[in-house]
Order: structure tokens, then C-alpha cells, then sequence
């Protein structure tokens, strides 16, 4: 599913970000990402969704090459993507179900199959009572929802989380959690950034570690599951 | 296209006050490009009923018969540039001075013989009305031996050429001038629209919509801007210019407004101002958050790479 090969991200600057990254996620996995602020999580999340493209290395996401992706095909891996960040990135003013409904919109689905393709997702995150609630009408943990819900409303094959619960108190954290764990029992793989650790070490995830741009640890390696 | 056209017109709603602000500044620009269009198609028109009046006159020898006139000016009638060939006998010319100048009526009721020479008045067609058709013609007509004398006003012909194309060319300028600080202004009210919505055209990336679909709606809007932007451009010309129709004391009564096609032109010019405006602003705006611009990012990383020695050897060739 995703697939790093001596990944090098320097920025102009002559700051390097990346140093010689590989691993590799099959289906269905379910990785952390920790390290510190300026570890390289957010690097490798922005190469993932192609925001950014390595300096040298491949990245493989869902059989796309992103050093190779013409300006037309970022799209196109976006859809197979879901992304999630700390700070949700909603519409303020549309509504949770327009918010859902605009990602729909925006890749070409059809109208019609739309409001029943938000209500369900919308129920899958468990706000489908507050379909019609705007933004500044929820709490965090909810508009982390809402951005799931938005994320998750593609069917996408890979689910990124970017801190998704760096806003949030403890009790939304371990909501908004649940949800990633169960998406994850579903089948999509999800990659979580995060730097809270206490939740790395409730779970069996795999887990790696950043530090000054080179995984330090792969639990993986450690322990072969 | 249903979500395009919801999409521009949430535009409006969310943001009335630049959306106003965006179609005030178009409706000014073309005004001033509306008001000096008006200014000149009542010059042109005015050049044109001064025009008109351009002739050429031929005086005919005292005593020449008058067949041999009415051949010549069947021959007069072939030039290319003539329109119309007019004999004024001498009786009839007599007859017009005492109607015409008033002043000398009773000198010529007084006169024993008729004094005015019959003559040939030669108008001719638009288009030949400049000065140097006009002395080809006088030189062509100084060839038939009947002709005593040729007047046709050559300073004044030249002159109206002269005028003719100054304003010609101070139009241009000025047109251009008030064309190209409309399309600065609505080029930066756009912008400022776009940097409003800078996040949603981010979340619209993010969720995998196309430049193109982005770009539809702001092109939308744009378009939209410019045509309501025109609409009250030409009511602005029309308010002012009933203003000043009727405040001058009834001097310019005869002063002619936009036809229906002139007032289509403004509003298509609006509408392409919109357009293009929307175009340049978010042709750069998706180009500075775009692949491009990371691309260029990209190459200056390799060559950071490269400097540092930190990377492979062959660090110029990601993704080979």
C-alpha cells in the first residue's frame, strides 16, 4: 500500500527533513508515526498525500509513484486518500453534512447518490444527529468527526491522520481513536501521526520512530507480527 | 455545472462586500471607458454631418452652353469619389443668394444682369471626404475647358483631416489607458477574493478536486461580476448623460446615447474583464500553491542536497 525507498526530503534552505526513510505498509495495517515536533512525521504525511515530493527516493501510495505524478494525477491519488489534521479543516460555513457532501462534490460523484452516501458516513462517525450543525456548533472531538466523516466518505484505500487528536481532551481523543481503530478493522490502513505516547503504548500497533529525519525504531522489525 | 453555478453564486452571499466592491470597481472603469466612447460618438457624428457638407464647386464659363455642361457632368458623375452632381444654373443661382443672404436682397433685386456664374456642385462619397481626394477631384475637373474657377474650402477639409485624426489617436491612447486600470483593478479585487477563500480552495485540493473544477466557480464569478458590472456601467452613462443633456441649457438636445449593440459591447467587455481578471488571479494563485511551485522547491532541495554532500551521488534523479 505504501512504500518508502531512500527517501531524502532537503528544503532549500539546505535543512533536511528526511534522511534515507524506507518502510513499507501492507494492507490493512494500522502504523503510528512519534517522534518530536520537527521529528519528519509531518514531512512524511505531506509525501504521502503528495503535498510534497521527495528530493530523491521513491514514494509509492496506492500504486502511484509521487516523484513521478503529473500535475493531473495529484488529484487522482488524492481520492484513494483520506487526510486528517489536528485542525480539522472544515468549511465554518457550511454545515457538517455540506462539508461531508463537498468532498463528494468536488471528485464528480453523482448528485443523486450523494445525501445517502454523507448520511451514512455521517452515522458511521456517530453525528447523524448533527448532520445539519455548523462547525462552531460542535465540540472538537465532533468536528474531528465531521473531518473523518469527510475523509472516510470516498471509500479510500489509505486513511491519514495527521496529530488528529492534538486539539482534543482526553475523553474526545479516545473517541476519535475508536473510530480510527475501527475504519482500520475495516480494512483501510491508517497511518497516525501523533505524539502522544501514553496512546502508542495502549494499543499493539505497529510503531515507528522519528528523530532528526531517520526512523529510529520499527516495532515491526523488533517484533514481527 | 450545477455545483458551479451553486458555488459562484455562494460566492456573493458569503462575501457581499467585496462581491460589491468587485462590481463597483468594474462598473467605474468601464463608465469612464463608457463616458469618453459616448464623447466620441457624438464627435464622430458631428465630423460626420461637417463632412456631408464637403463639396466641390465648379464654376462654368459665362456663355457656355448648358448640354455641354450637362455631358460633362454626366462624366463628372463616373469619378470614383463622387456621389452626386448638382447643375446650378445662373437664374438658380440667383434665386438661392437672394434667398440665403438676406442681407444683399435688395441689392440683388436691384440688378440689371445677373451677375453669378452657373456651376457644378460635386458631392462626394464617404469616405473621399479628405483633402486629398478632394484636390484630385478639383485637379481632374480643372480639365474641362468650360471651368472658370474651383473652390472647395481646402484649409478647412484640411484641417478636419488633422482633427479627424488626432482624436482617432487620443481616443486609442485614452480607451487603452481606461481599459488596462480596469483590468489591474478588477485583477486585484478578485485576488483579494481569492485570498479570502485561500482555505477552501486548500480543503478543495485536499479532497482531490482538479484545477479546473477550482477554477470554475471564481471563473463564474468573474464573469458574472464583469456583466452586473457592465449593467451599471451603462445605466452610470445613461444617468449622466441625461445629466448633462438637460443641465446645458438645451445646447446639446441633439446629443445621441448608445445603440443597443454599443451597450451589448460594454456589457461583453465587462464580461471579459471579469474573465480575465478571475483567469490571471487564480491561474497564480493555484500556481503558487500548486505542483509547480513545489516542483521548482524541489530542484532547489536536490542542489541543497547536493552542496550539503549529505545525499546519494545521484540525488538529481528522484525517482529513478
Amino acid at each position: 500500500m505504501i512504500r518508502f525507498t531512500s527517501v531524502y526530503k532537503a528544503y532549500p534552505n539546505g535543512a533536511l527533513a528526511l534522511k534515507d526513510v524506507s518502510f513499507h505498509v501492507p494492507k490493512g495495517e494500522f502504523v503510528f508515526l512519534t517522534g518530536h515536533s520537527g521529528a519528519g512525521k509531518s514531512t512524511i504525511m505531506k509525501l504521502l498525500f503528495a503535498e510534497q515530493r521527495p528530493t530523491s527516493g521513491d514514494v509509492r501510495v496506492s500504486g502511484y509513484s509521487v516523484p513521478e505524478l503529473s500535475g493531473s494525477e495529484v488529484p487522482r491519488l488524492r481520492r484513494r486518500l483520506g487526510v486528517v489534521f489536528q485542525d480539522f479543516r472544515l468549511l465554518e460555513d457550511r454545515t457538517a453534512a455540506e462539508n461531508v457532501a463537498f468532498a463528494l462534490e468536488v471528485t464528480g460523484a453523482r448528485a443523486d447518490t450523494i445525501p445517502a452516501r454523507v448520511t451514512r458516513v455521517l452515522t458511521q462517525v456517530g453525528l447523524a444527529t448533527k448532520a445539519r450543525a455548523y462547525p462552531r456548533e460542535l465540540s472538537g472531538g465532533e468536528q474531528q468527526r465531521v473531518a473523518i466523516a469527510r475523509a472516510l466518505v470516498n471509500d479510500p484505500a489509505i486513511l491519514l491522520a495527521d496529530e488528529p487528536t492534538g486539539n482534543l481532551d482526553e475523553r474526545a481523543t479516545r473517541g476519535v481513536f475508536q473510530l480510527l481503530r475501527e475504519i482500520n478493522a475495516a480494512g483501510t490502513v491508517v497511518v497516525m501521526a501523533t505524539h502522544d505516547l501514553d496512546l502508542v503504548r495502549q494499543t499493539p500497533y505497529r510503531t515507528l520512530e522519528l528523530r532528526e529525519g531517520q526512523i529510529v525504531y520499527d516495532s515491526a522489525e523488533e517484533d514481527p507480527r | 455545472m450545477k455545483l458551479m453555478y451553486r458555488e459562484a453564486l455562494f460566492a456573493f452571499r458569503r462575501a457581499p462586500l467585496l462581491s460589491a466592491l468587485s462590481i463597483t470597481s468594474i462598473a467605474f472603469s468601464l463608465f469612464t471607458v463608457g463616458l469618453f466612447g459616448l464623447v466620441a460618438l457624438n464627435l464622430r457624428e458631428a465630423l460626420r454631418s461637417i463632412e456631408e457638407r464637403v463639396e466641390v464647386v465648379a464654376f462654368v464659363m459665362r456663355g457656355t452652353p448648358p448640354e455641354t455642361v450637362t455631358l460633362a457632368a454626366q462624366d463628372i458623375q463616373a469619378f470614383p469619389e463622387v456621389a452626386a452632381v448638382t447643375y446650378v444654373s445662373e437664374d438658380q443661382a440667383l434665386a438661392r443668394a437672394r434667398k440665403e443672404l438676406v442681407e444683399f436682397r435688395d441689392a440683388y433685386r436691384d440688378l440689371a444682369t445677373n451677375p453669378l456664374p452657373a456651376s457644378l456642385e460635386i458631392h462626394l462619397k464617404p469616405g473621399y471626404r479628405d483633402a486629398r481626394h478632394v484636390a484630385a477631384v478639383a485637379e481632374r475637373l480643372k480639365g474641362f475647358r468650360f471651368v472658370d474657377d474651383i473652390r472647395y474650402g481646402r484649409d478647412w477639409i484640411e484641417r478636419l483631416d488633422h482633427l479627424r485624426n488626432v482624436f482617432g489617436i487620443v481616443g486609442f491612447v485614452i480607451g487603452l489607458a481606461f481599459a488596462a486600470v480596469a483590468v489591474v483593478i478588477i485583477g486585484v479585487t478578485i485576488r483579494l477574493t481569492i485570498l479570502q477563500r485561500a482555505r477552501e480552495i486548500a480543503i478543495m485540493r485536499l479532497v482531490g478536486a482538479t484545477d479546473g473544477f477550482i477554477r470554475g466557480p471564481f471563473l463564474l464569478e468573474g464573469m458574472l461580476k464583469g456583466a452586473l458590472g457592465g449593467l451599471l456601467s451603462v445605466l452610470l452613462c445613461w444617468l449622466a448623460f441625461l445629466l448633462f443633456r438637460d443641465n446645458t441649457g438645451g445646447t446639446f438636445t441633439g446629443l445621441s446615447f448608445f445603440d443597443a449593440e454599443h451597450m451589448a459591447l460594454l456589457l461583453l467587455f465587462g464580461i471579459l474583464l471579469g474573465l480575465g481578471g478571475s483567469l490571471v488571479s487564480v491561474g497564480r494563485h493555484l500556481r503558487e500553491v500548486g505542483g509547480r511551485m513545489e516542483r521548482r522547491r524541489g530542484r532547489a532541495g536536490r542542489r541543497a542536497l547536493l552542496l550539503a554532500g549529505a545525499g546519494p551521488r545521484d540525488g538529481g534523479t528522484a525517482g529513478a
